[in-house]
Order: structure tokens, then C-alpha cells, then sequence
């Protein structure tokens, strides 16, 4: 049906507001891009382009050592997320009611509903008990905190491509003789595998940003890049922040982009 | 046929998958949680802890204060101060996002189809930005020495910078800026719901722009309205970051003054009632939010 383009698409102003809104949210990140190539270290005077601030970014070893953890806390806790989201998925999705599925999903949820510092006093407090207890220290306390945190963002874009997948597929597979393990590694696995993936990019990006609780759980020594960077926010600024800032964000956009092209694949 | 386990799970299956995902959440989401209600209700350590006591001390002092002197009870004035602000800001930050994610909303939704998801993803590139960038990018803007201290300066509009950095203005703009996706998704969802016939139907029969908007537009895109300001409220209001950062130490928002009691405060108890009153506060606002998203559409308009 060719639809009539209707004047009020043009609701007077309403282009206007949105492109403020537009260009007030890319102005503040865009600042930092465009000064982390500042040779001079000001915002009045442009001293042309360099990689200095770059350069001693690289070669500064906190942040090479705080990326690093940053890193290897994000990649665990969205593996250990994106499974056990996996296997509730399977549980929860294509099925009528059942018993318990309401807790199930309050439970899934509950790091969406709490507010952050609330979940972080929570195991800051918990973890305190733990620490006493057997005397461990180590990073498990702030890869469990992310695991738990990240698992409601893995498990939603799971859930999503289940719900499209046709079961037909799969009960096919089994009239032919395919024992369950067979058909969930033949068929359902590599159907839902974008899915999977999807969830675990949002889980890693999710990980990275998770400041307040990692701020309350780690102990001394386990800056992570994000609560490294608000520590520094108490000195004075250099534009090796707007260094690391642009480089943070580049790594946001490709892990969100792969994360987008990931869920629009159609399935079939 | 024969059986399939995971994708005809009976309740016991389905259980069991559900099993690692909820027992990593019950031991680092939820079960901690009650943990914290036990601890309110206990008497603070001299290094920071707990001395197992039972005390209603640290609930007494949300609230109350003791004069060290004659020992009288007022109310704590610094606690209510920061209460208002943290509610006020929340309140503002919604409002604001709301004022800028409605018209941004239906931009987007009324580009051609192909481009919205473009519109929609520039929208959300800020929002998987790390909180402290963005309010680090913030406060590169506004403070002093700042973009557009420095702009303003260096063309002679002003001579002395304008103070913005450490003010509860400046959180108010970080918050509205970091949240303001969260309103915009869900104003976009309704809205790409909404059937544009009922507009021109409107509009032939001579309905005003304004009135189309305000009679036929907002009514229709209200849930939209509802679940973006939820979404904003609930982070606005436990926020920790932004007036960290950007109030500077002396606006403190209810986030900051939890942490301070695990901090410097060395107060357990005292922290725990305060984050179980930060959770109150949202859950009451979860059921406001309930009781709106189920009220009958149909009656309301009939």
C-alpha cells in the first residue's frame, strides 16, 4: 500500500530538537577523540596532530596491567554467563507455563530491577564474610559478581532467537532416529549459535562497563580499566585519558556492531 | 516419536538446566541481598565490619540524629538533604530525558524503514560507552578549562570561566545525557506500533497539529512513556558515577553516601539500611509502574 506521507511526520520542531539531541550526544565523545590527537595538552589551543598521548598510553604499565584484567574479567564472566544463560534459555523458551518459571524469570532479572550500588554493598559485604573464611583474595570474587550481573543481557538476545526457530527441525532430526545429544549439536546449536554469540558481545560490553560493583568487590590491586579511570578523575586530567577513552571506545563499537549484525541474521 | 530432553523439558529438566544460571545468581544477586538486611540491623565494627549485636541503630540514623551533647533526637537534616536531591534529580533527569527522547523518538520512527535501524544505532553507539567515559566526556565539556569555557573565552564572550563542574546542575546534565537512551528505546517501540491511519483520519477531519499530538499521539504512546521513565528513574536514583564525578564530593547522591559508609564512614550498619532504602524506594516505583502498565487501556478511553 503506498502510504500518503503524512504532514505530521514534520511535527513542527521536532526535526530541530532531535538533531540537538543527536549532536549533544556525540559531542562530548567526539571532544575527546578529536583532543587525544591534540599535541598540545589544552582545550584552547590546537598544537596539531600527534600520537604522543598514545604513545604513553601504551608504554604506561598501570594501564597495560589494568586492560589486561579488565580483559580476562570480561571474557570469563561472559563465558560462564552466556552458558548458564544458554541452558535456562533452553528451559525457558517455546514451552507452556510451568511450575516455577515465574521465580525462574524474577530471579534472571533481578540484576536489571536492584540498582548497582545496592548489588555491590550486597556482595561487598558478602564477599567480606568469604574473605575471612577461607582467605582467598583472588579475582573469582569479581568474576562471579560479573558472571551473575551479565547473565539477564546474555540470556535476552538467547531467548529471542529461540523463540524464532522453528521446532519442526529438530523433531524431525529425532523421527530419524537422532538421539537428543545428537540433535541439540547437529541441529539446535548451530541454529541458535548467533544467538549465542549476540549474548555473549552484550555480556562482554556489559562487563567492561560494570564500575560501581567492581569499585565495592575488588581488593587492593584489582583496578579494573574502568575503576582505574574514575580513581584518576580525582588528579588532574591528562590527555592520555582522552587516549585510553577513544581507544575503550572503539572497542565498545566493534564488539556492539558484531553484536547488532549478529542478531538481525534471520534464521534458515 | 521419541523424547527430546532439551527442547520438550519436562519440569524437572527445565529445573535442572536452570540450575548453574540460578545458583550463580542466588549466590552473587539475590542471596546477598538478605545478607544486607541482617547487617542493618547490627552494630558497626571500630574498623569497618560488623560486631554481632543486634541494634536498630543503624535504621535510627536514616533518619534521626542524636545531639552528642543532651543526647535529643532530630531528624538527620544531612541524610533528608541528600534523600531530596537524589529524588529531585532523579525526577528532573527524567523529565529532561523525556523532553529530548520524545521528538528524537519520532524522527527516527518516521525515517524511511530502511534507515531507522541506522538512527536507532547511532543512538545506541553512546550507550554501550563505559559510564565513566561518558561522564568523564561530560565534565571535559563543562568543566573551566573545558570545551566551552574554552570556546567562549577564546571569542570574548566571557572573561572568567562560567562554573559548571561540581554543581547539582552538572549532574543533571550527565545523568540526562548518560540515560537518555533508555528512554528513547522504548518511546521508539510504541511509537513504530502506532497506526498511522488513526493520524490521518485526525488530521481529515481538521484536528490541529497540536491537537493530534496531544489527543491521538501521546495517549497512544503512553506505555512507551511509562517504561522509558521507569527505565531512567530506577538508575537516576541509585546513580553513583555521575555525581561522583561531576558533583564533585560535595553533592552527594544517595549512591555515594551508601559507599561512603564502607568507606571512610566505617559505618556497615548504618550503609546497609540506606542501600535497603534506596531498594524500597525503587520498588515503589516498580509498583507504580505496575499498577499503570496493567490498568485497562480500553476503559480509559471509552
Amino acid at each position: 500500500m503506498a502510504r500518503r506521507t503524512f504532514a505530521l511526520n514534520r511535527l513542527p520542531g521536532f526535526a530541530l530538537i532531535a538533531g540537538i539531541t543527536f549532536f549533544l550526544l556525540y559531542l562530548p565523545i567526539l571532544t575527546l577523540v578529536v583532543f587525544s590527537f591534540n599535541a598540545e595538552a589544552s582545550m584552547s589551543i590546537w598544537g596539531g596532530l600527534s600520537l604522543d598521548w598514545y604513545r604513553a598510553a601504551f608504554t604506561n604499565r598501570t594501564v597495560q596491567e589494568v586492560s589486561l584484567r579488565s580483559l580476562v574479567i570480561a571474557v570469563s564472566a561472559a563465558s560462564v554467563a552466556t552458558t548458564v544463560a544458554t541452558l535456562a534459555a533452553l528451559a525457558t523458551t517455546r514451552t507452556a507455563a510451568f511450575r516455577g518459571q515465574t521465580l525462574i524469570y524474577a530471579l534472571i532479572h533481578q540484576p536489571l530491577m536492584v540498582p548497582e550500588i545496592v548489588t555491590g554493598v550486597a556482595l561487598l559485604i558478602f564477599f567480606a564474610m568469604i574473605k575471612v573464611y577461607t582467605g582467598y583474595t583472588g579475582l573469582a570474587y569479581l568474576i562471579a559478581a560479573h558472571s551473575a550481573f551479565c547473565i539477564p543481557f546474555a540470556y535476552l538476545p538467547i531467548r529471542a532467537r529461540l523463540q524464532t526457530m522453528d521446532i519442526t527441525l529438530e523433531r524431525a532430526a529425532a523421527d530419524l532416529y537422532a538421539t537428543p545429544l545428537q540433535t541439540f549439536r547437529r541441529i539446535t546449536l548451530p541454529l541458535l549459535m548467533p544467538g549465542i554469540l549476540a549474548g555473549f558481545m552484550l555480556a562482554f560490553v556489559i562487563s567492561l562497563d560494570t564500575v560501581v560493583i567492581t569499585e565495592l568487590v575488588k581488593s587492593a590491586g584489582q583496578d579494573t580499566l574502568a575503576t582505574y579511570m574514575l580513581g584518576q578523575m580525582r588528579r588532574a586530567v591528562t590527555p592520555e585519558m582522552y587516549a585510553i577513552s577513544t581507544l575503550f571506545l572503539l572497542l565498545s563499537i566493534v564488539a556492539v556492531s558484531v553484536f547488532f549484525l549478529l542478531s538481525r541474521q534471520r534464521v534458515g | 516419536m521419541r523424547p527430546l530432553p532439551l527442547n520438550h523439558p519436562t519440569t524437572l529438566s527445565r529445573w535442572l538446566l536452570s540450575t548453574p544460571a540460578l545458583v550463580i545468581l542466588l549466590l552473587a544477586a539475590s542471596g546477598p541481598l538478605l545478607i544486607v538486611l541482617v547487617y542493618s540491623f547490627l552494630s558497626p565494627g571500630p574498623y569497618g565490619g560488623v560486631v554481632w549485636e543486634f541494634s536498630t541503630e543503624g535504621w535510627f540514623q536514616v533518619f534521626f540524629s542524636r545531639d552528642i551533647f543532651d543526647d535529643s533526637v532530630g531528624p538527620a537534616y544531612a541524610h533528608w538533604s541528600i534523600f531530596w536531591r537524589s529524588v529531585r534529580l532523579a525526577l528532573l533527569t527524567t523529565l529532561f530525558a523525556a523532553l529530548l527522547g520524545f521528538p528524537t523518538a519520532w524522527f527516527i520512527a518516521t525515517r524511511p524503514a530502511g534507515t531507522r535501524e541506522l538512527w536507532l544505532f547511532l543512538v545506541t553507539i553512546p550507550f554501550w560507552t563505559n559510564l565513566v567515559i561518558r561522564t568523564f566526556a561530560i565534565q571535559e565539556v563543562i568543566r573551566n578549562q573545558g570545551l566551552i569555557n574554552s570556546v567562549l573565552l577564546n571569542i570574548g564572550l566571557i572573561n572568567q570561566p562560567i562554573q559548571m563542574l561540581y554543581t547539582d546542575f552538572a549532574i543533571l546534565v550527565g545523568m540526562t545525557y548518560v540515560f537518555l537512551p533508555l528512554m528513547v528505546l522504548p518511546l521508539y517501540a510504541s511509537m513504530d506500533k502506532l497506526d498511522g491511519r488513526l493520524l490521518e483520519a485526525a488530521y481529515d477531519l481538521y484536528a490541529s497539529r497540536m491537537r493530534v499530538l496531544w489527543h491521538i499521539i501521546l495517549p497512544l504512546v503512553k506505555p512507551g512513556f511509562i517504561a522509558g521513565s521507569i527505565l531512567v528513574f530506577i538508575p537516576a536514583i541509585g546513580a553513583y558515577v555521575t555525581p561522583r564525578i561531576l558533583g564533585g564530593g560535595r553533592h552527594l547522591m544517595l549512591g555515594n553516601l551508601i559507599e561512603l559508609q564502607f568507606g571512610q564512614g566505617r559505618n556497615w550498619p548504618l550503609g546497609a539500611a540506606l542501600a535497603l532504602t534506596l531498594l524500597v524506594i525503587v520498588l515503589v516505583a516498580l509498583l507504580v509502574y505496575i499498577r499503570l502498565v496493567m490498568r485497562d487501556p480500553e476503559r480509559e478511553h471509552g
